[in-house]
C-alpha cells in the first residue's frame, strides 16, 4: 500500500468541467495509464482516492490536490508522467509525491485567486476593492440547490490587490506556478483566443485575492458578488477566475506549498 | 478557404448556461482535422442532448470510419438546450461542431441519426440556427446536404421535406459510398449542382431523396400513388446490410467524454439483427438477419476499447445479448482475463429464457453488481402469444428465484401497455406476475427486503412490423389501465408485497404523437415544424413536451386535409392499404408481415429461425444475406488476468 499526492491543473476549456467531471476523468486516466490502482471492499467497489477540496465549474486552477491509494508501490515521479500522459490536455499533472506524515486537507487554510475582469476599467476595480476592504461584513446571495441562501463574504478576504493587464496573462505572478508560463496549452484554449476581443486590452482589470477556507466556502464568484454590492460593480462579460495557490498563510499573508512537508519526509 | 472556429464567440456565453462543459468537446479520441486538408466534410448529428447523444453507438461508429480515410473529416454536433439556444440568438452564433466548434453551414454533409421520432424538432433547431433553410426545396449547392438515418430512417416520410436524402439499415458502408460520390462530384466540378449530386447518390439504390418521388392521395386522405417523378431513380430503395461483423471492429476508440453521459461504459456490439420475431419490435424486424462478431473479435475490441478509454464496465450490445452462440463462453473468458482489474460486464437486454444465473454471476464477478433487468413485455400469457413474446410465468419464476437465492437483491420487469387486442385484464396480470416475483424471492433468499420495479412503456405501432396496420390504443385507455394496475399492485391483503414492488410508466401522450410520427406521411411534416415554431424543442423529454401543443397543429394542419391526429394513430389499416413506406425496403414481404399479424390476432407464435427452418420473412433472398452465427469454438486470448486495479499493464510503472 502506496499513498501519493498529486498537484494538478485545470486550464482553459477544461475549466468548465465540474468536480465530478475532473474525478472521472481521473479515475479513467488511471486506469488507461495502468496504475496499480485500491479499490474499496463491496458489491460497489470504489478506486480509493481523496480529493483536497476543488475549483468549482467555470474556474481554472493551478494548484489542486488529490490523494490517490496504490496497492503497489511505484515511483512517484514516474506516476505523474504517465498520468499526465493519460489526462486530457488541460487536465494537467504538475507534481507527485509520496505522502508523509500528517494530513493534506489541513495544510490548506487559504486560496490565491486571480481574477480577471475584462472591460472593466482597473481605476474602477481599485476603486471598488477599496470599499470592500473597507466594510466589515458583506452579505452575498448564492444560488445552491436549496434555494438562495446569504453568505457574509468579507471576512474570508484576507488580502487583496488590483493589477493592470492584457486579458490572457494569467502567467504574471511568480508564487509558486512557475510552470505556468511554460507549460503548452492548445492553441484555441480560452486563453489563448480571449475572452472578448471588443474590449481593449487596458481596460481589463485584474484582481488578486487571497481568501480564507471557511464553511461555507467563500469563492471567486462570491468576491465579484460582494464588489457588486459595496461598489455596485456589474462587470460587462463573466470574469474569469484561477486558483494560483492554495496552502497554510504565513504572516505576511502569503501561502506555504502545501507538500513541501511530503517532500522533506521523502527526502529524509 | 478555411472555416473559422466560433469557439471565441461561444465561450463569453458559456459561463451563463447549465453544464457548459458539454458544448466545449474535448472528448478523449476525439479527432479534429485540417479543415484544407480534407476534400470531404461530414457533420454527424445526434439530435438529442449530449449526455443522450455522445454514447450513441451508430455516430461513434460513423465518426471513426470517416475520420479513417484521409481526404473526409467528420466532426460531431448535438442539441444545445434552449438557455444557450436563446444566446445564441442573441449574438449571432451558429450551430456548431463539438470537435472544431465549426459552423454547421460550412460542411458537405449533414447526417442526422434518429433513434426516435421525437428528435425531430431538435433536428429543424439545429438547421435553423446553422443558417441552413428548413426546405430541402429552398436550399443551394452552398448548403450542406441533410441525410437522415437511424431507425426512424425506415419511414422518413414526415421529415422528407426537410431532408434531402435518407439512408436505410448500416451505415457504415453507405457513408464511405457516399463519400466516393461527393469526391467526385467535386473533382469534376460540380457538374449539374446540387441535383445532379442527389441524383446520383439515389441511383444507386441505396439513398432515398424524398423529392424525387411524388404522393398522390384519394379524396378520402388515403395514399392513391407513390412513385419517383424523373429518370434515373429507382422505384424501390434498399436498406443497407454490413455483413462482416469481425470486418467492422468499431468503434475501435470509444469517445470519452468529460461530461457525464447516460451511459458511463463502453459498447461493444457482440450481434447485430435480431430473428426472435417479437411483432411489436421494429428494431428486431428492419435489421435482419444475425450476423454475430466473433469470440475473438470481441476479445479484441474490449481489450483496446479499455486500453483506450479507461471506463470501469463494459456493455456487451444487441438486440437480445444473451442469445449469442458463445455467450457463456465469452462471458467466462473475460471474468478471468479482468480477474482483479475492476472491471464490469454488463448485458444491457436480456431475455428470461436464454438467460442463467451463471451468466450473471461471470457477469458481475470483476465488477459492480446492479440489478437484474428481464423484459417479459405482456402481464398475460394470451398476450404474450399476440406478441410472440415467447416466456411462461413459470420460467421467468424459476428464473428470479435463482437470482435472488445467488444474493441479487433487485429485479427490473419491463412490460408494455396498449398492445393489440389488449383488455384491462392483460395489464393487471402484471401485478399478480410482480407479487409472484416477490412471493418467491423471499422464499428463495430467505429475506423480506427483496426488490422488483415494473417499469411500463406504452406501445407504439412500427412502420415495416406486423403490427404496421393495428390501431394504437388512445392514451386514455392507456392511462386508465395503469391507475387500475398500480390499485392492483397495492391491493393485496400482504401489503409488505406492494411495497417492494416499484412501479415506474409515463401517461400515454407522448407515445401517440411518436406514433403520429412514426406511421405518418408527408403531410405530417406541417405538424412538426407548427410545433417546432411554436417552441417545441426536446420533445422525448417529459418537461418539454407539449401534448397540447401538438394536438393543436394537428388540428391545424391535418384537419383541413381530411386526415387527423386520429387518423394516423388510432385507425387500424386494412390489407389493401397503400403505406407510406411501401417504396422503402426493408427486405420483409409484406405478405409474410400480414400473415404474422393474423397469427398475432388468432394468438399464434412463430419460432425463431436461427434454430428452427426459415418461415419466409424475405429479408435473405431479397437483400442477399445469411444468418451468420457460431459458435467457433475458438477462445479469448490471453486467459491469465490482464493487470493489479487496472485493465492495463504499464512496463513504465513496474519498472525498478
Amino acid at each position: 500500500m502506496q499513498k501519493i499526492r498529486l498537484r494538478y491543473a485545470k486550464r482553459g476549456r477544461l475549466r468548465f468541467t465540474s468536480h465530478r467531471d475532473v474525478a472521472r476523468a481521473f479515475e479513467r486516466a488511471l486506469r488507461r495509464a495502468g496504475v496499480p490502482m485500491a479499490y474499496s471492499q463491496g458489491f460497489n467497489p470504489h478506486p480509493k482516492i481523496s480529493w483536497i477540496g476543488a475549483a468549482p465549474t467555470g474556474v481554472a486552477s493551478e494548484a489542486e490536490y488529490v490523494e490517490v491509494s496504490l496497492v503497489e508501490r511505484v515511483d512517484p515521479a514516474r506516476l505523474a508522467q504517465v498520468l499526465d500522459a493519460a489526462l486530457a490536455p488541460g487536465l494537467d499533472v504538475l507534481e507527485a509525491v509520496e505522502a508523509g506524515p500528517g494530513g493534506l486537507a489541513e495544510r490548506m487554510e487559504a486560496s490565491d485567486w486571480h481574477i480577471e475582469l475584462p472591460g472593466v476599467a482597473p481605476a474602477d476595480l481599485r476603486g471598488a476593492v477599496e470599499q470592500l476592504l473597507a466594510t466589515e461584513h458583506v452579505e452575498v446571495e448564492r444560488l445552491t440547490k436549496d434555494g438562495r441562501r446569504l453568505i457574509d463574504a468579507r471576512p474570508a478576504v484576507v488580502r487583496a490587490v488590483v493589477l493592470e493587464g492584457p486579458v490572457g496573462s494569467s502567467a504574471e505572478d511568480g508564487s509558486g506556478s512557475p510552470e505556468t508560463e511554460d507549460t503548452p496549452i492548445d492553441d484555441d484554449a480560452p486563453s489563448r483566443v480571449g475572452v472578448d476581443m471588443s474590449y481593449p486590452e487596458r481596460s481589463c482589470g485584474i484582481l488578486r485575492v487571497v481568501v480564507r477556507q471557511t464553511t461555507p466556502a467563500v469563492r471567486p464568484d462570491d468576491v465579484l458578488s460582494a464588489l457588486r454590492v459595496v461598489a455596485a460593480l456589474e462587470p460587462p462579460v463573466p470574469a474569469k477566475a484561477t486558483r494560483l495557490a492554495q496552502g497554510r498563510l504565513d504572516d505576511d499573508g502569503g501561502l506555504s506549498d502545501p507538500l513541501a512537508l511530503d517532500r522533506q519526509a521523502g527526502l529524509g | 478557404m478555411s472555416v473559422q472556429s466560433v469557439f471565441p464567440q461561444l465561450e463569453p456565453l458559456l459561463p451563463r448556461v447549465s453544464k457548459p462543459v458539454q458544448y466545449v468537446g474535448g472528448e478523449l479520441n476525439a479527432t479534429v482535422k485540417e479543415w484544407d486538408s480534407t476534400t470531404v466534410r461530414w457533420a454527424l448529428m445526434y439530435p438529442d442532448a449530449y449526455e443522450v447523444g455522445l454514447p450513441n453507438q451508430g455516430v461513434m461508429i460513423l465518426y471513426e470510419v470517416l475520420n479513417e480515410i484521409a481526404d473526409v473529416l467528420a466532426e460531431r454536433t448535438y442539441a444545445v438546450w434552449p438557455d444557450l439556444e436563446k444566446l445564441m440568438r442573441e449574438h449571432g452564433v451558429p450551430q456548431f461542431t463539438v470537435d472544431g466548434h465549426r459552423p454547421l453551414g460550412a460542411f458537405d454533409m449533414l447526417g442526422v441519426s434518429f433513434s426516435t421520432e421525437l428528435g425531430y424538432t431538435n433536428m429543424l433547431t439545429a438547421l435553423d440556427l446553422a443558417g441552413i433553410p428548413l426546405l430541402a426545396a429552398d436550399r443551394t449547392e452552398d448548403h450542406p446536404v441533410v441525410l437522415a438515418g437511424g431507425h426512424s430512417a425506415f419511414n422518413p416520410e414526415p421529415i422528407a421535406d426537410y431532408i434531402d436524402a435518407a439512408v436505410l439499415g448500416d451505415g457504415e458502408e453507405a457513408v464511405i459510398e457516399i463519400s466516393d460520390i461527393i469526391r467526385a462530384w467535386k473533382a469534376e466540378g460540380r457538374p449539374g449542382g446540387r441535383d445532379e449530386l442527389l441524383t446520383r447518390m439515389a441511383e444507386t439504390g441505396g439513398v432515398y431523396v424524398p423529392r424525387f418521388y411524388d404522393f398522390t392521395y384519394r379524396p378520402d386522405g388515403h395514399i392513391d400513388t407513390v412513385g419517383p417523378n424523373r429518370p434515373r431513380v429507382p422505384e424501390t430503395i434498399a436498406k443497407r446490410t454490413t455483413m462482416d461483423l469481425d470486418a467492422w471492429p468499431y468503434p475501435k476508440k470509444p469517445l470519452v467524454p468529460l461530461a457525464e453521459s447516460v451511459h458511463e461504459r463502453m459498447s461493444v456490439e457482440i450481434f447485430r439483427g435480431c430473428t426472435r420475431g417479437c411483432r411489436f419490435c421494429q428494431a428486431g424486424m428492419i435489421t435482419r438477419p444475425v450476423r454475430e462478431r466473433s469470440i475473438e473479435g470481441i476479445g479484441a475490441m474490449i481489450q483496446t476499447g479499455l486500453e483506450a478509454s479507461g471506463f470501469e464496465e463494459v456493455g456487451l450490445l444487441s438486440l437480445s445479448s444473451a442469445d449469442h452462440s458463445e455467450i457463456g463462453e465469452i462471458t467466462k473468458q473475460l471474468a478471468d482475463r479482468y480477474e482483479g482489474t475492476n472491471t464490469g460486464l454488463s448485458l444491457p437486454s436480456t431475455r428470461v429464457d436464454a438467460f442463467n444465473i451463471d451468466l450473471a454471476n461471470e457477469l458481475s464477478r470483476n465488477g459492480r453488481r446492479s440489478g437484474l433487468t428481464f423484459a417479459p413485455e405482456g402481464g398475460s400469457e394470451r398476450i404474450r402469444k399476440v406478441i410472440n413474446k415467447m416466456v411462461s410465468e413459470e420460467d421467468l419464476i424459476k428464473t428470479v428465484s435463482a437470482a435472488y437465492a445467488q444474493g441479487w437483491r433487485q429485479v427490473k420487469l419491463y412490460f408494455m401497455c396498449g398492445l393489440p387486442t389488449e383488455t384491462d385484464d392483460d395489464v393487471l396480470q402484471i401485478a399478480e406476475m410482480a407479487k409472484n416475483v416477490i412471493r418467491a424471492g423471499r422464499v428463495a433468499s430467505g429475506r423480506k427486503d427483496i426488490r422488483c420495479t415494473v417499469s411500463i412503456g406504452g406501445f407504439v405501432p412500427k412502420p415495416h412490423t406486423p403490427f404496421q396496420w393495428a390501431a394504437q390504443c388512445d392514451p386514455d385507455t392507456v392511462d386508465s389501465r395503469l391507475r387500475k394496475l398500480r390499485e392492483a399492485v397495492n391491493s393485496d391483503r400482504d401489503r409488505s408485497i406492494g411495497r417492494n414492488i416499484g412501479m415506474r410508466y409515463h401517461d400515454g401522450k407522448p407515445s401517440i404523437i411518436e406514433g403520429l410520427l412514426s406511421r405518418g406521411d408527408r403531410r405530417v411534416g406541417r405538424v412538426i415544424e407548427a410545433v417546432w415554431r411554436a417552441g417545441g424543442r426536446f420533445d422525448g423529454w417529459s418537461e418539454h413536451f407539449s401534448y397540447e401543443r401538438w394536438t393543436t397543429a394537428a388540428a391545424a394542419e391535418l384537419e383541413p386535409l381530411g386526415v387527423s391526429l386520429d387518423w394516423f394513430t388510432t385507425r387500424e389499416r386494412t390489407e389493401e392499404e397503400v403505406l407510406p413506406w411501401d417504396h422503402l425496403d426493408s427486405g420483409l414481404e409484406k405478405n409474410w408481415l400480414w400473415d404474422d399479424w393474423q397469427d398475432a390476432l388468432d394468438e399464434r407464435e412463430q419460432d425463431d429461425c436461427r434454430w428452427t427452418p426459415c418461415f419466409d420473412c424475405g429479408v435473405c433472398p431479397a437483400m442477399g444475406t445469411d444468418i451468420e452465427i457460431g459458435p467457433t469454438g475458438r477462445k479469448l486470448l490471453p486467459i491469465s488476468p490482464v493487470g493489479v486495479g487496472s485493465p492495463v499493464r504499464n512496463p513504465v510503472l513496474s519498472a525498478p
